[in-house]
């Protein structure tokens, strides 16, 4: 045993060296298994770290505080989740096509929140560093915490409204959703590093505000009290998410030169496949909230283009510039949102969200924010399915579309400089061809193709048989989405229905 | 009497999500725990393998020898999910805190005997890196596991070690005078001292075991169920007449984390057991090899603080685990 020396001499430690002693410093060197077998997977990205300890702890959080602080924050959140229930608060959000955006964050994000939850877990038990390892297990129960909260603040919704029965399920089926399935499979199948890249700097730090906040904000816009309760008690995690995510690429950059190039490279891709994956996201801000809070193009430009100048200013000092292709999304910013809209009209059949053509009002609000794009492009289009329907021929796409290997969006992007022609790029792989929405993509693909080769790819795992069947109606069964209810447009879906009867009820109701 | 507010009544058109509503038998209205556990993560329709693990898919079900018809019977008796752990741990925090703050109002913890102060950081304090290594082999569950049900599970076991790791840590540094001196030292304790290398050896060999169900049952049943016992109990009160008492509030949090986590664990080893005879073959087996182990791995603790009443400690400790492996259905 130790002699411990006499206590009174010794020095108070400072607060930073009594945090390393309560989490960094409970890591030893392990000597009856060796390191490298104990920590196997930290260098076949080529990525080298040659001190650990030179991570900067971006918070201090011990767990007592930890729990402390969050189990405040769910006391609360769960208050407000039960009065919400408890006074039917679906009833005062501004129309019930509003609640469609609920339906593509629960089906489309929440279960991200639960990937990227067990992404975290498998970072948090194999980096080397105690210091980061704590970082990410926090940010691995947080996300479990974000998935959970959004399941049970929708919970109350899913009693009312259609389309949000089984979001799991259709997670793992549904045509659009594996946009955002294969992104974060593609993350959590990476190594450590590049997950980290993917998820804490790319998607936390560079695009937190381009795809949870307007889900948060478009909740506040359009009376819906629990889900953006829910984005508030959120914001504190999300803050030393965004944290962790800066501080990772910076220790990266800072412990060999030679993790520039690679850094880079990843940065670039996870730039490009997170912008696909929003492209989600700016048809939820100019189409689906009947509120909106900004435009596509104008949050892309306040997050994105101003915000991500300073960041890549600030890490030009490591030799790292913006990401491939950002002018490319810049071109886009226009037309991103009116063709994705476009998609889904086209196809509502096998939506599980319900889907209109904008109201005149809305159009002049679309006209407004682009007025370069909209009236010459998108307003004829909208105009001419508008008469279609009313003559009782409303438009359906009933061929399969051709997806991206990549992004698995449906080929609907058109060409960086010409807005009318369809974009197609291509690669040849093993004597196979494989098809791209953009030059982005296909780039993704050539660097890593025997990854992106596996793409489970719905439309072409539907003309394999492995969906239900042939017909449509056997697929949308195999995806649990109920025909005539879930899909279709709005006009004339139970949706519809209910929401009329009790804003009736509600107006009959003697003041 | 009761008051009657009058309110708008809505009849819902469904009473929970429909996977859950499959799970329950029938759409009836679920707890939390219910809809916020099942079914959270994939099970197919994966893109792509992971480069770490090229043989398996990204969640699979193959990294154990347990299988199971449904991963998720492996259910939580506390009906954790994030909102309730986070609550319940907080305020078995509370009283924590209290206990620190009463010891530190002392200036220090008044009324141990040095001797048995030292023989408390000898034996309390390597503890900590025992603790990150439960924190590892629980978060490992939680990365290759399979089905949400024991994976949420095992993410509040990490924390939950890390937690139980940084409560070791403050008795350190409130018995040194906030110097981390005797938290330097127990940790050379861990890494050198005889006394240790037995457990040490053990966590690290489970750091590298293959199959997740292994490192459940040999970090939450077998290993905890000697450790806690011993440290928390046969040694506190061994220490009671050395005015170890002023101690006892502060690992208080251990013991009833202990008990109520035994319950998780005996439920999903249990579980597993009555599913089939192979799996409960498999449970035996690990039990009945790590029990072995764990004990060699403790004994020289054990005599070092309880002296020739060690062995019957030990014997009787062995004997409880027993007993409750039996109930579960184990051979052992």
């Amino acid at each position: 045993m130790n002699a411990m020396p006499p206590l009174q001499k010794q020095r108070k430690l400072s607060l930073k060296e009594r945090y390393a002693h309560l989490t960094r410093d409970l890591g030893w060197e392990t000597t009856y298994q060796p390191m490298d077998k104990v920590f196997p997977y930290v260098a076949y990205e080529g990525i080298k770290i040659h001190d650990w300890d030179a991570w900067e702890d971006p918070f201090r959080l011990t767990m007592d505080a930890y729990w402390k602080y969050q189990a405040e924050k769910e006391r609360k959140l769960y208050a407000v989740i039960e009065s919400f229930a408890q006074n039917n608060g679906h009833l005062n959000i501004t129309d019930a096509r509003y609640v469609n955006a609920l339906k593509l964050f629960l089906t489309g994000v929440s279960p991200l929140e639960y990937s990227a939850h067990r992404g975290y877990a498998h970072v948090g038990r194999h980096f080397v560093g105690a210091g980061p390892r704590i970082a990410c297990q926090m940010q691995a129960i947080d996300e479990l915490r974000h998935a959970q909260t959004q399941i049970h603040t929708m919970s109350h919704y899913n009693k009312f409204f259609d389309g949000l029965h089984d979001a799991r399920h259709m997670h793992d089926r549904v045509w659009y959703l594996s946009v955002p399935k294969s992104f974060f499979e593609d993350a959590c199948t990476a190594g450590p590093f590049e997950f980290l890249t993917a998820i804490s700097f790319s998607f936390e730090y560079v695009l937190t505000n381009l795809l949870f906040v307007p889900f948060m904000s478009g909740a506040a816009y359009n009376g819906d009290m629990a889900t953006v309760t829910f984005g508030f008690s959120a914001q504190s995690d999300e803050a030393r998410h965004m944290t962790l995510g800066l501080e990772i690429i910076k220790f990266m950059l800072e412990q060999d030169e030679g993790n520039v190039p690679i850094v880079q490279r990843w940065i670039d891709k996870w730039f490009w496949r997170g912008y696909r994956l929003l492209s989600l996201v700016s048809m939820m801000m100019d189409y689906m909230l009947p509120k909106r809070i900004m435009s596509w193009a104008e949050s892309w430009e306040m997050y994105f283009e101003q915000a991500g100048d300073a960041l890549f200013e600030d890490l030009s000092r490591y030799g790292i510039r913006k990401p491939k292709y950002h002018e490319v999304a810049a071109k886009e910013k226009h037309r991103l949102s009116h063709e994705v809209w476009s998609i889904f009209y086209n196809y509502t059949q096998a939506a599980a969200f319900h889907t209109w053509l904008p109201s005149e009002e809305e159009m002049t609000w679309l006209s407004a924010k682009y007025p370069d794009t909209f009236d010459k492009y998108y307003r004829p289009r909208f105009k001419a399915w508008s008469e279609m329907a009313a003559e009782g021929k409303r438009f359906y796409n009933q061929t399969l579309p051709q997806l991206c290997t990549t992004c698995q969006i449906p080929m609907g992007f058109t060409e960086p400089d010409d807005p009318t022609t369809i974009c197609f790029r291509s690669a040849e792989y093993k004597g196979e061809r494989y098809h791209f929405c953009s030059d982005g993509c296909k780039d993704i693909f050539c660097h890593e193709p025997e990854k992106y080769v596996q793409s489970w790819l719905p439309v072409h795992q539907i003309y394999m048989g492995n969906c239900g069947g042939a017909e449509v109606k056997d697929v949308l069964a195999w995806y649990h989405l109920n025909f005539g209810v879930d899909n279709f447009d709005y006009e004339g879906s139970p949706d519809q229905k209910l929401w009329d009867e009790w804003q009736a009820q509600k107006a009959a109701n003697p003041v | 009497m009761t008051i009657d507010i009058k309110t708008a009544t809505i009849q819902p058109r469904r009473q929970t999500y429909a996977n859950v509503a499959r799970r329950l038998g029938a759409d009836r209205p679920a707890s939390r725990y219910e809809e916020s556990m099942f079914d959270l993560q994939a099970t197919g329709a994966f893109h792509y393998r992971p480069t770490w693990a090229p043989e398996y898919d990204l969640f699979d079900a193959s990294r154990t020898a347990i299988a199971l018809e449904d991963w998720h019977v492996l259910r939580d008796p506390r009906q954790f999910y994030y909102g309730t752990y986070t609550i319940a741990r907080a305020r078995m925090m509370e009283a924590t805190e209290k206990a620190f703050a009463y010891a530190e109002k002392r200036g220090r913890v008044s009324g141990v005997a040095e001797d048995w102060m030292t023989v408390l950081r000898h034996y309390l304090l390597p503890l900590r890196h025992y603790e990150w290594g439960a924190n590892m082999n629980n978060c490992n569950i939680t990365d290759i596991g399979f089905g949400s049900t024991i994976t949420e599970a095992t993410m509040f076991a990490t924390m939950d070690r890390l937690g139980i790791a940084q409560v070791i840590s403050r008795i350190g540094l409130l018995t040194d005078g906030g110097s981390g001196t005797s938290l330097t030292a127990a940790k050379q304790d861990w890494i050198e001292h005889p006394d240790w290398q037995g457990l040490r050896h053990a966590i690290e060999d489970l750091l590298v075991a293959p199959d997740w169900f292994e490192v459940f049952v040999a970090q939450n049943l077998v290993l905890d169920g000697f450790v806690y016992p011993l440290a928390y109990r046969a040694f506190d009160e061994a220490g009671q007449g050395h005015g170890g008492g002023a101690i006892s509030p502060l690992t208080e949090f251990m013991l009833d984390w202990f008990d109520e986590t035994s319950r998780w664990v005996d439920a999903v080893i249990g579980t597993a057991a009555r599913e089939n005879e192979a799996n409960a073959g498999h449970l035996s087996r690990w039990t009945n090899d790590w029990a072995k182990r764990a004990r060699e791995a403790v004994t020289p603790i054990a005599r070092a603080v309880l002296g020739p009443a060690a062995d019957a400690t030990l014997d009787g400790i062995a004997a409880d685990l027993a007993v409750r492996g039996r109930k579960l259905g184990l051979a052992v």
